[in-house]
């Protein structure tokens, strides 16, 4: 090495913690944070060394935290939202309920017809079978 | 009258109104905190709140019950709360953006005098607030509420891959928000 050639700091401690850059784990230090995703060993070893990424994961704790603490976090509703509520399904009720009614007079309706033209077609089979059969003595 | 979630559910599976009107005064407060959280302003959270209540009780036969009630209500709020982001931002689109710039954090916040956790607590209010309703809607979903990136995607009708992203994307940005770096270190792209 050339003696008046300076050492380059980074580059030596880039060599040091190998291979992986903190760009390169960016996106799994929240997931590891969160317990989502187990680094890797080549991954780990960086983070164990980097001050930088060990910060950024005790900051997505952090987060993570504060975040979680938000589930018990229960907002006050607007004034007369509930009432809102139970006057829309009290009209989806009523509408479903109608609905029901109309489709089932429907279906009795329908029914009533189905049998009406059977009964229609059977008396005319007896009728014509009838008048054959007069006609056939006669 | 029974009191418990999962009993009243029983009771509205079987046609008891009484049972889900009951259901809807147990639950009708987190699943407006959902549909703020999601939406932003309270006008939207009640609009996602009326129609995921009727999405509800028209879908509760198929409720099979093998998650919470609540889960099933975050993801019909969810879903609701797409719908009615999808028709806001159809009239304004600015709000689509993912890049739309946050506040500068360092110009407000000075982490010594901001440490203890009701400080950081509302400090992560106001950079909730700040992010776009897409980035907002996935990492509230994940970090709050903890579905799986599977329901989150299936709700928002994205893909679950696309739901990784916008996740870590705003977690990345509330980081920033919530520990501002200082001069000179730079802040990672994503």
């Amino acid at each position: 090495m050339n003696p008046h050639e300076r050492a380059d700091p980074h580059r030596e401690w880039a060599q040091e913690v190998g291979a992986v850059q903190c760009e390169d784990i960016a996106e799994d230090l929240a997931a590891a944070a969160e317990g989502e995703t187990l680094l890797g060993r080549s991954q780990r070893r960086h983070v164990e060394r980097c001050l930088r990424c060990q910060a950024e994961v005790v900051q997505y704790r952090r987060l993570l935290r504060a975040m979680r603490s938000l589930r018990t976090e229960v907002l006050e509703p607007t004034p007369g939202l509930l009432a809102d509520i139970l006057a829309n399904l009290e009209g989806a009720g009523e509408r479903h309920a109608v609905r029901s009614l109309l489709s089932g007079r429907r279906v009795a309706y329908l029914g009533g017809l189905a049998a009406a033209t059977a009964a229609g077609a059977a008396g005319a089979i007896v009728f014509a079978s009838r008048t054959r059969r007069t006609r056939l003595a006669g | 009258m029974p009191h418990d979630v999962a009993e009243l559910v029983a009771a509205a599976k079987h046609g008891d109104r009484e049972a889900f009107d009951e259901l809807v005064r147990v639950t009708y407060a987190e699943t407006y905190t959902l549909a703020y959280r999601l939406t932003g302003n309270e006008e939207d959270a009640r609009d996602v709140v009326q129609e995921a209540y009727l999405r509800a009780f028209r879908g509760l036969r198929r409720f099979r019950g093998d998650a919470q009630f609540s889960t099933w209500m975050y993801r019909i709020t969810a879903n609701c709360a797409a719908t009615q982001l999808g028709k806001r931002a159809r009239h304004r689109h600015d709000e689509l953006d993912d890049r739309a710039p946050v506040a500068d954090p360092r110009l407000d916040h000075d982490p010594q005098l901001r440490a203890d956790a009701d400080d950081l607590r509302s400090r992560l209010h106001a950079a909730l607030d700040a992010l776009p309703p897409r980035l907002r809607a996935v990492v509230v979903l994940r970090d709050v509420y903890e579905l799986s990136h599977e329901s989150i995607a299936a709700e928002l009708g994205i893909s679950e891959s696309a739901a990784k992203v916008r996740l870590h994307r705003a977690r990345h940005k509330l980081r920033d928000q919530l520990f501002p770096r200082r001069d000179g270190e730079a802040s990672r792209a994503v």
